[in-house]
């Protein structure tokens, strides 16, 4: 399977979810999606189409938070990065970790540098901030004019 | 009633990002379950590197581990240069690959040093760390520094290798390749080695797969992915190698893939040497104007797995998010699946296996009675209770 | 003869604390036991608890969790204890000091007697450094 057809793939499994597919290269895409349908596209990818979870990156833009799930096909030495966008008054979004553990750690790590808040996640303790910083306080939210 | 033991391992253990710690609950002599706390080497790089230009974020990310002190430049490089759009000149691929599977042989002779050191095996321990020198000296040599090489930029590399330079590390190589050969034998033909490894510590294809480990620790369990292979950058696709990869899963089949591959590293060290007599001497640079705004993500294959960033520049000189994902912190999470069920003498060599290494354990762990709140073992002696498990089993053969 | 050099007349035993460190400086340490260099010769022994340590190496930024650490570690050592800060981040925090996390280098916590520069030191200047801290 190449990069076209896996692009196709979701794109006609989620007709309404997918808001935009940006094709830099053959190996690198983003494809937006609707945060309430992230639980199927990123199970759809994981389990169908056997995509592997690399880390998901969390950033604070003028947009709110921004979220990449980045996933890997090694066969074709694809990365493909679900994005979604979160609005700041109310940073929530389903937790992936009940589906595979691997994202058990970077949900929780967004939470503590964020806010972010992950719903239904089997083990909301802290991770990093535990005696570096007070809880409220997420040192790599921004400020903007 | 069964009397539970709480036994922490930790906090501090230096070979990873992060020094975690490690409760392990016992009942009698097995674990039941596992449990983690870290934050205990949390430096903010991710936020302090949006602070710096890209030339010095190259020496920040070099910091985040001393031992995959090439990986983290490797992998920033390939994404910056993802942004850009750029390709650079064959000697510096070449050089790139040289530093960075120089670096696989010897951070693969630590693990199976600290291994050995687990096993109560210390000629391993001592054999390994001293054919580990000359490597170092090699870095040394060219680059001027033992660990941090400062040896990436954007756009190719900051030193050349001089082909005069060339026999020295060939005769270091051949050393190393004689030495492996040694190790080995040593590992792989003992009775007591595979008695205390073969069994222990097993991940499943589906355990990986449900981690996202990556590196030795997923090659072990027949999951073949390697970022040199899927994703080629630098000389990898100009140089012959093969992807090592074996099926138990256990301690054991990690050793094998850590040995192994160190054969294929010298292998591609020395095409790489071949390759380099080819090119003209000084081309190591391609000029780069400026940085673009857009988004890049690199990685790499680091000795422990793949090594992640991901870049996004917004047209100034420094980034304006850059997300680091370092191997261990996906393969360390599998302890929950390869530590449960096991005893506490097997519980260090299946901790140590993915490589997070261990030589904390001499400092921190201690073991608590989780009733009377006592102290009753320290880290020498869990090292020394694998050992004796070790003795045990030798004199039975 | 004074109580301290008393104390530190023979065989030195040493504990190692990592704090928020890239590992460099703790593989250096760990080096110097191996047989190119083998401290132990000279009787010098990594010791698992601090009870039983006459020299506590640190190295590494310290961040804040780290900083209650160092201070119960260097509260359980007896005294008198001399302290080593290894490393350019132990000496002065290094390329982290700008962290959000940084406590301060080792010498704003608990009191150091020598420093030893380096990113990383190399086993010689570890010895150098020792060698020297004996001879104070």
């Amino acid at each position: 399977m190449n990069t076209d057809e896996i692009l196709k793939n979701i794109k006609d499994a989620f007709v309404s979810d997918v808001i935009d597919i940006l094709k830099k290269s053959e190996t690198r895409v983003i494809i937006s999606i609707k945060p309430s349908s992230l639980l199927q596209i990123a199970e759809y990818v994981f389990k169908k189409l056997e995509f592997r979870f690399i880390i998901a990156t969390a950033n604070h833009t003028k947009k709110g938070f921004e979220i990449l799930y980045h996933f890997s096909k090694d066969e074709i030495g694809l990365i493909a990065n679900l994005h979604v966008v979160l609005p700041v008054e109310k940073p929530e979004i389903e937790s992936l970790s009940n589906m595979f553990s691997a994202t058990n750690w970077i949900e929780r790590e967004m939470h503590e540098l964020y806010g972010i808040v992950f719903k239904n996640h089997p083990e909301p303790k802290k991770l990093i901030s535990e005696g570096n910083w007070a809880e409220g306080v997420y040192p790599y939210r921004r400020e903007f004019k | 009633m069964v009397k539970k033991t709480l036994i922490p391992i930790g906090p501090y253990h230096p070979l990873q990002e992060e020094p975690e710690l490690f409760k392990l609950y016992c009942e009698g002599e097995i674990v039941k379950d596992i449990k983690w706390e870290t934050g205990y080497n949390h430096r903010g790089i991710e936020q302090l590197s949006e602070k710096k230009t890209y030339d010095q974020s190259f020496f920040l990310v070099e910091r985040i581990c001393g031992i995959c002190s090439t990986s983290h430049p490797f992998a920033f490089a390939n994404a910056v240069e993802e942004i850009c759009n750029i390709e650079i000149t064959n000697r510096a691929k070449y050089i790139r690959t040289i530093i960075a599977e120089l670096e696989r042989v010897h951070s693969h002779l630590l693990w199976v040093g600290l291994a050995g050191h687990f096993l109560g095996y210390n000629t391993v321990f001592m054999w390994a760390w001293k054919y580990r020198e000359p490597v170092l000296d090699l870095f040394e040599m060219i680059s001027g520094n033992r660990n941090s090489y400062a040896m990436f930029k954007v756009g190719g590399v900051r030193r050349d290798i001089e082909n005069n330079k060339i026999p020295q590390i060939l005769d270091v190589l051949s050393l190393v390749k004689k030495k492996t050969d040694m190790l080995v034998g040593a590992v792989m033909d003992d009775p007591v080695i595979h008695a205390r490894t073969k069994g222990v510590g097993i991940l499943t294809k589906q355990d990986i797969i449900d981690f996202a480990a990556v590196g030795p620790t997923a090659r072990a369990s027949g999951v073949a992915i390697d970022v040199r292979k899927d994703d080629p950058y630098a000389a990898y696709p100009l140089v012959n190698w093969k992807v090592i990869t074996a099926q138990a899963g256990d301690v054991f089949a990690k050793a094998e893939v850590r040995l192994l591959e160190m054969y294929e590293s010298i292998s591609i060290i020395e095409q790489c040497l071949e390759g380099l007599k080819k090119e003209k001497e000084g081309e190591i640079n391609v000029k780069v104007k400026d940085i673009p705004e857009g988004w890049g993500t690199g990685h790499a294959e680091a000795p422990r797995g793949e090594v992640f960033h991901y870049v996004l520049s917004d047209g100034s000189n420094s980034p304006a998010r850059h997300k680091i994902r370092a191997p261990s912190y996906t393969n360390i999470a599998t302890f929950k699946k390869s530590c449960i069920g096991q005893t506490i003498s097997d519980a260090t060599i299946s901790l140590a296996a993915v490589d997070p290494c261990y030589c904390c354990t001499e400092r921190m762990a201690v073991a608590y009675d989780s009733k009377t709140g006592n102290k009753i073992m320290n880290g020498n002696e869990l090292i020394a209770l694998s050992a004796q498990k070790t003795q045990n089993i030798k004199n039975q053969i | 003869m004074g109580f301290k050099e008393h104390c530190f007349k023979k065989s030195l035993w040493l504990f190692h604390f990592a704090g928020a460190s890239c590992n460099n400086c703790d593989i250096e340490i760990l080096d110097c036991l191996t047989p190119r260099y083998d401290v132990e010769r000279f009787g010098m022994l990594l010791v698992g608890s601090i009870r039983h340590a006459d020299v506590l190496l640190v190295n590494g930024s310290i961040n804040q969790r780290d900083k209650s650490r160092l201070l119960e570690l260097y509260e359980q050592a007896p005294k008198p204890i001399l302290v080593v800060a290894i490393g350019a981040c132990g000496c002065t925090g290094g390329i982290f000091a700008e962290g959000n996390t940084f406590a301060g280098p080792v010498d704003k916590i608990i009191p150091v007697d020598a420093y030893i520069p380096g990113c990383p030191p190399k086993p010689e200047a570890i010895l150098a450094g020792v060698v020297k801290l004996l001879n104070k």
